[in-house]
């Protein structure tokens, strides 16, 4: 067990680049691994595989627990040449893209901040850049209900 | 960090229903010897004892393992998620490399005889050892099963453990590729 990942820091950053690979398609994930240098050799550990999760929910946000409904997840452990296994978890069915993100998480706990950044930062602006532009087109058709707005208040 | 984590059954399912068939046939008739494959088995268990852990062992089966075969505890907790615990008394397999005290496992009640234990234990060979004369549900005549690494008073052991039925434990016995099984209503005799 390496002690780095086990600070509740070097877990948040863990936790941040595998939410992005999670949401990342293949082919961003395969140009990212083909920028950060010629592809590590791995083998299959368990997976890739599909299966069902449940996804639960809590009334309200924050009342009691609830079943919200099944959703179809893929995932994978790979291990690299030098024994760092990496794990993904991604939604659909795409095992490839569950396969390079499983690749991906291995590597970037072998690589320094610096070349960590030039891998999973791209995705990640990708990713913000989308947000941003749906969160303004959902704004740009908002509509007011004044009425409601002030009765609440 | 996960080093060293080695990969499971290659085809899970097919792998998976062989190996509970195998182990089937050999509940079934005590002493015949049927073979596990398809699993890179990690340090220091067999291809069989490996097997018939991801066959049989699941997140709604607590675990106990000795002290040698913890050495294979995560690669058994990756790939079952079982609950690996600490008190022999509260785990559904045990997993050893050296026959544990079958006292301390749970022998079931006598309204669901079938909560006890059933023990996986790696042995050394079945070709050289001590010999044993099996007799009971599944066999027509007595048959003799040849093991190496069983405690010099198994027999008595055993003794105590039949006596239980309908409690008692279950014992499978894997070493390398081939597995056999021991279950409670056989009885056993040195030859």
């Amino acid at each position: 067990m390496n002690d780095t990942i086990s600070r509740p820091d070097a877990i948040a950053t863990r936790q941040h680049w595998m939410s992005v690979l999670a949401r990342a398609p293949a082919e961003a994930i395969a140009s990212a691994l083909t920028r950060a240098g010629p592809l590590p050799v791995w083998s299959r550990v368990r997976g890739p595989e599909t299966g069902l999760v449940m996804v639960r929910g809590r009334t309200g946000g924050s009342g009691s627990p609830f079943n919200l409904g099944e959703m179809t997840v893929t995932r994978c452990t790979v291990r690299l040449g030098s024994g760092v296994a990496g794990h993904a978890y991604v939604a659909g069915r795409d095992e490839r893209r569950a396969e390079l993100a499983a690749v991906a998480d291995a590597l970037l706990q072998d690589l320094n901040t610096g070349s960590r950044d030039s891998l999973i930062g791209p995705l990640a602006a990708a990713q913000r850049e989308q947000r941003l532009t749906r969160a303004e087109k959902a704004a740009a058709t908002r509509v007011e209900f004044f009425a409601m707005r002030n009765m609440r208040s | 960090m996960n080093i060293g984590l080695e990969a499971g059954f290659a085809d899970p399912v097919p792998d998976a229903q062989r190996c509970f068939r195998a182990v089937l046939d050999a509940m079934a008739h005590p002493g015949r010897i049927a073979h596990a494959a398809g699993v890179t088995a990690p340090y220091p268990l067999g291809t069989a004892a490996a097997a018939v852990v991801l066959t049989l062992v699941d997140h709604e089966t607590p675990l106990w393992l000795d002290s040698d075969a913890a050495t294979a505890r995560q690669w058994i907790e990756f790939h079952c998620g079982a609950p690996v615990v600490a008190d022999p008394a509260a785990c559904g397999f045990a997993l050893a490399l050296a026959l544990p005290d079958l006292r301390r496992l749970p022998a079931g009640s006598h309204e669901s005889p079938e909560t006890s234990a059933t023990v996986i234990c790696q042995v050394a060979s079945f070709d050289t050892g001590t010999a044993y004369r099996l007799s009971g549900p599944g066999l027509r005549e007595p048959a003799v099963l040849t093991v190496q690494d069983l405690p010099r008073d198994f027999v008595s052991i055993w003794r105590r453990n039949h006596a239980l039925f309908p409690r008692g434990i279950d014992l499978i016995l894997c070493a390398g590729d081939r597995l056999t099984a021991l279950p409670r209503t056989v009885a056993i005799e040195e030859v």
